[in-house]
């Protein structure tokens, strides 16, 4: 039998080691641009509030709680759209990629759906749905469908023939290659899709937010800006930013785990 | 003879794309005996990945009969064993998880699917492999894992479309010796796939060369070297006589005009 070195240990290290590196220049970048910031402000180049100021304004609003309050309306808009739209773009993605005459049916809908930015759709659906939460619930459940729907069916389309036919050939049928084969291949196309989705959702609530609610980040900065709140305004900024990257970092996770099997370059 | 396992009848193939067709196979009359190893060699557009797919029930054929066991195929089945050049392991599966999917199908239970995917592996020298997920493995051991995926359900027939085609050298002698090694205990019949003039008249009772456009037979070549096939024997003249009547029949000219 044949001996097989094992070989990804040190190139796990490796990566480990750049990856780290990567983490400390960002790191390092973000802290020379609050450095420049800083500088500019107390240099009287710039009208904005000093890192000093926004971080103070920041501890008061935590600690009246509003910024939590704020934060949390904005997420359970996003997660609730988010969610309903994902669950929904699974299956009628699979349905579109595995039949063609979902495809031909559902597609051009979709394509045209996707033009529209989902903001556009707001004034319809206050109009429509009232002012409460369900307008914005709506119009960032249609930013996460589209982009969702889209890569699954995407993905089932382009699940390579040979799989299919291996399958085939050890005697699967039909429910058993979609089961076991079409599934499990399409998820990295899947998981993107969501990546991509909750992006635009958390884009779309902000918007949402700026132009018609009475609670959430939006809402706040647009509040701030009628009293020329700055430090106000770029909390709310900072926290839209960070809570942003931190969803990203939970669905990159949540795919690296699902699809450790793949290879990656 | 007994009757063949594997029978072409006046095979046509004929592929519509748009407005244009095209004949991929034309005519194709061929009967492989049960226990045979036949590998089938022509230059690209001869058809002959076309022939196996039909007789692995993948492709329709436009106008003939194929017929396996003397039953005309009529879609794939675990009768008939594919090996593919690209390995087409389920890269989600892990090697074990691999050779029990066809297991699996057959409706064997959990632990009767482990001790016969370990069995196989164990065979083609992957026991050690079997947690492991094919993107760690090498070319030669992801082939090695997917001929053990076809033996696990027990096909009568194995049909290999140039399965050490993307292997080193050295790998593809060793898997040709095993096939050898695993034929001559169970004696499936055979339809090997290739472009390796040499792997061709290693492992072939008989070589069958078609020409291309429209894909056809050209020629049969019996191989009368005995079994078990060695170093000696692939160093022999008599080896070297045959692999050049092959090349000459492929390349369609004769020794003195190259």
């Amino acid at each position: 039998m044949t001996t097989v070195t094992d070989t990804t240990a040190p190139n796990q290290v490796k990566l480990n080691r750049q990856a780290l590196s990567t983490f400390g220049w960002g790191i390092l970048s973000f802290a020379g641009g609050i450095g420049l910031w800083w500088l500019a402000t107390i240099g009287g180049f710039s009208e904005l509030p000093s890192p000093w100021a926004v971080l103070t304004r920041t501890v008061e609003l935590a600690v009246d709680g509003q910024l939590w309050t704020d934060i949390f309306a904005s997420l359970q808009r996003v997660l609730i759209g988010f969610a309903i739209g994902s669950v929904l773009a699974v299956p009628i993605g699979f349905l579109m990629g595995w039949y063609r005459t979902a495809r031909v049916i559902i597609d051009p809908w979709i394509q045209f759906f996707r033009v529209i930015p989902p903001l556009a759709i707001i004034p319809l659906a206050i109009v429509t749905l009232g002012i409460d939460e369900k307008p914005k619930i709506f119009v960032i459940f249609l930013a996460a469908f589209l982009s969702a729907v889209v890569s699954t069916y995407q993905g089932v389309v382009s699940v390579d023939r040979t799989y299919i036919n291996a399958a085939r050939v050890l005697g699967a049928s039909d429910g058993t290659i979609f089961r076991r084969v079409i599934i499990p291949a399409s998820t990295p196309f899947i998981l993107v899709g969501f990546r991509i989705g909750l992006g635009s959702a958390w884009a779309t609530v902000v918007a949402a937010e700026l132009i018609a609610a009475q609670s959430g980040l939006g809402f706040r900065m647009q509040q701030a800006q009628l009293y020329y709140d700055l430090p106000t305004i770029f909390v709310s900024l900072v926290m839209i930013g960070v809570l942003g990257l931190l969803m990203d970092k939970i669905v990159v996770i949540a795919e690296e785990r699902l699809t450790h099997w793949q290879e990656r370059v | 003879m007994s009757d063949p396992k594997i029978s072409f009848k006046n095979v046509r193939k004929v592929f519509n794309t748009g407005a244009t067709t095209f004949t991929a196979i034309e005519n194709l009359s061929l009967d492989i005996a049960d226990g045979e190893i036949v590998t089938v060699v022509g230059p690209s557009g001869c058809g002959k990945s076309t022939a196996m797919n039909m007789v692995a029930g993948l492709i329709p054929h436009s106008g003939g009969e194929v017929l396996v066991g003397g039953k005309p195929v009529t879609g794939p089945g675990p009768d008939r064993g594919v090996i593919f050049q690209q390995y087409a392991l389920f890269p989600w599966m892990t090697v074990r998880e691999n050779v029990e999917f066809g297991l699996k199908i057959k409706g064997q239970g959990a632990s009767e699917r482990r001790e016969t995917a370990m069995h196989y592996l164990g065979l083609v020298g992957l026991a050690d492999f079997a947690e492991a997920y094919p993107k760690t493995l090498s070319g030669g051991m992801k082939q090695r894992c997917a001929i053990a995926r076809a033996y696990a359900v027990n096909p009568s027939v194995l049909l290999m479309d140039e399965p050490f085609g993307a292997l080193d050298a050295l790998t593809r002698v060793r898997l040709q010796d095993q096939l050898l090694e695993t034929w001559s205990k169970d004696k499936r019949t055979v339809m090997f796939i290739t472009h390796d003039v040499d792997e061709a008249v290693y492992i072939a009772h008989r070589v069958i060369v078609l020409a291309a456009n429209p894909g056809r037979l050209q020629e049969i070549i019996d191989v009368n070297l005995p079994f078990p096939r060695t170093e000696d024997i692939r160093l022999s003249p008599e080896f070297t006589e045959i692999r050049n009547r092959v090349w000459r029949a492929v390349y369609h000219r004769d020794a003195q005009a190259a």
